[in-house]
């Protein structure tokens, strides 16, 4: 436990930062009221008075935590006001997506290994494809979706989480398949392999340590896929519409909730991945 | 050529285009390697010892000239699993066991399980890893890696060994350890190896017949037959008549290089 010093002063110093940082932005509100009432405002009426706004510029982090615990345990999990059930509509489509990522990501992988004219016709694009911004993407899959007749929301919102998510996925899959050295190819000749077998013998094991990389990486890009997806035309749930209500009808502190209760998604996320790959790499008889 | 004869090569040529012009790799370089033949070919780098090495498993392609393996050509003695090759690194597949790795070619080359695990247990007690079947090569030591790899060329049972500099990255105390246990595992399974190496003492240690060869053009400049007896204990190499092959082999290198540098 060496490392709980200074993980603990770095969460401190940004505690300090942010309270500075929330006093700072919402004094000018305080003052405003004060100077239109006509009031003098005292420093410790200031201090209280920019820590406990219903509608803050940066909420303080009490207030964060407050919301998040009411978010989280104040209601049922079935009610449209809990986290939790705005939590689940996310995870439900991050992990779509994600696992469609993958699917496209690793099949375009192993199209592109095998063969130049889809090297050279297919990797342009999909580079490109990530450099269009989601948010305008975004709402042309949800509408052509619906006019497509697809009710459910989930299937444009895990479309847009896989656009996001399949990219690592394919780079690093690329990568991975290409892996073996000249010797090793070499020596699979010299066994009169064939292309099939040089590819599950050889190629695919090797690319195993580039796959798991990439899935922290696509996790979490799945992850804001789902959330872009909730925002535009009239999502009611999910995270994503969670933090356009807040910030839509002037209550903050559940943006702000929803903001934490993704990044606590994510990271839960990651760690599973995480073990994941641990496992997969004590698995495959890699050192650690 | 004879009957016995499981390499010939015959006015064999290899040239490499490259940005500067052509290398010649290989120029004229004709050589019959006999069944049971321990050759060894020596040269500095440039030589083409490797490339020929590279010709004879049908990895590099002749410009010029003729090559059989086995009568047939390097191409089909490839595909009729004429050799094994033992590459300068063991190239273990870390995900795999040493007899997961050993067993590779066998899986390749659709053998039956149960045979599978007796070849396996065989030629791990060949090289001395009996035991270490379950152990994954990173526990392994770099010799003891390196004999993996040479269980995994025996393991298919062909009658040729090419070997690529094998002991070319081990220390001196593991490299005569391993030498040492070469030889009796050549007089054990009677095969034809072609050993490349650039060590002097190793090439005359082990050799029947010793090819010295020479750079731009990669050429052959003398084969030395050795009078060493098959028995060769280590001490071996402290005798006149090993120091005469040796002194011979350096004259040979010396002549290769004379008008270049």
């Amino acid at each position: 436990m060496r490392n709980t010093l200074p993980v603990l002063t770095v969460v401190a110093a940004i505690l300090v930062i942010w309270y500075l940082a929330a006093f700072w932005m919402n004094a000018a509100w305080v003052m405003d009221q004060a100077a239109r009432a006509d009031r003098e405002v005292g420093f410790a009426d200031l201090f209280t008075a920019t820590m406990t706004q219903d509608r803050p510029v940066v909420a303080a982090p009490h207030q964060v935590v407050t919301a998040l615990w009411d978010g989280v345990f104040g209601h049922e999990i079935t009610s449209k006001r809990s986290l939790v059930y705005h939590g689940f509509i996310t995870l439900e489509a991050t992990l779509w997506g994600f696992a469609l990522g993958i699917a496209v990501g690793v099949g375009l992988a192993v199209a592109i290994v095998h063969s130049r004219t889809v090297n050279m016709s297919v990797m342009p694009w999909a580079v490109i494809s990530q450099t269009v911004p989601i948010v305008a993407l975004a709402p042309m899959i949800v509408v052509v979706s619906n006019a497509l007749g697809v009710e459910d929301r989930l299937v444009p919102k895990a479309i847009i989480s896989a656009y996001l998510s399949f990219f690592p996925v394919l780079v690093s899959m690329v990568s991975g398949l290409r892996s073996p050295q000249h010797m090793q190819l070499d020596l699979l000749k010299t066994y009169g392999a064939t292309r099939a077998q040089v590819f599950w013998k050889l190629r695919l094991p090797s690319s195993l340590p580039y796959f798991f990389a990439s899935l922290k990486v696509a996790i979490a890009a799945s992850l804001i896929g789902a959330i872009v997806g909730e925002l535009p035309t009239g999502a009611i749930n999910g995270l994503g519409a969670r933090m356009l209500i807040g910030s839509q009808f002037g209550q903050p502190l559940i943006m702000w909730a929803a903001l934490f209760a993704a990044a606590i998604l994510a990271g839960g996320l990651i760690l599973i991945v995480t073990a994941i790959q641990r496992a997969a790499d004590r698995r495959m008889g890699v050192m650690r | 050529m004879t009957t016995d004869t499981v390499i010939s090569a015959r006015d064999l040529s290899l040239t490499f285009q490259t940005g500067d012009g052509s290398v010649h790799a290989l120029q004229d370089v004709t050589l019959d390697v006999e069944k049971g033949d321990f050759v060894s070919f020596i040269g500095p780098s440039g030589c083409g010892k490797t490339t020929f090495l590279r010709v004879m498993a049908d990895l590099e392609h002749p410009t010029g000239g003729t090559i059989t393996v086995n009568g047939v050509s390097a191409e089909a003695a490839r595909r009729d699993r004429a050799y094994g090759y033992v590459f300068q690194a063991a190239g273990l597949y870390p995900w795999r066991t040493i007899g997961g790795n050993v067993r590779l070619p066998l899986e390749i080359m659709g053998f039956g399980k149960a045979e599978q695990n007796e070849r396996i247990a065989r030629v791990l007690e060949l090289v001395d890893l009996a035991g270490f079947e379950k152990k994954f090569p990173w526990q392994l030591s770099g010799g003891m890696q390196q004999r993996a790899s040479i269980a995994r060329a025996l393991a298919f049972d062909a009658d040729i060994l090419l070997m690529d500099e094998p002991f070319g990255a081990l220390d001196e105390i593991v490299r005569d350890h391993l030498n040492e246990q070469l030889l009796k595992l050549w007089e054990r399974t009677e095969k034809t190896i072609c050993f490349v190496t650039h060590s002097i003492p190793e090439a005359v240690y082990l050799s029947t017949r010793i090819v010295v060869m020479s750079p731009r053009p990669g050429r052959i400049t003398d084969v030395i037959e050795s009078p060493l007896p098959k028995e060769r204990p280590l001490d071996i190499r402290d005798t006149p008549e090993f120091l005469e092959v040796a002194h011979r082999v350096r004259e040979g290198l010396r002549a290769g290089h004379g008008y270049d540098d």
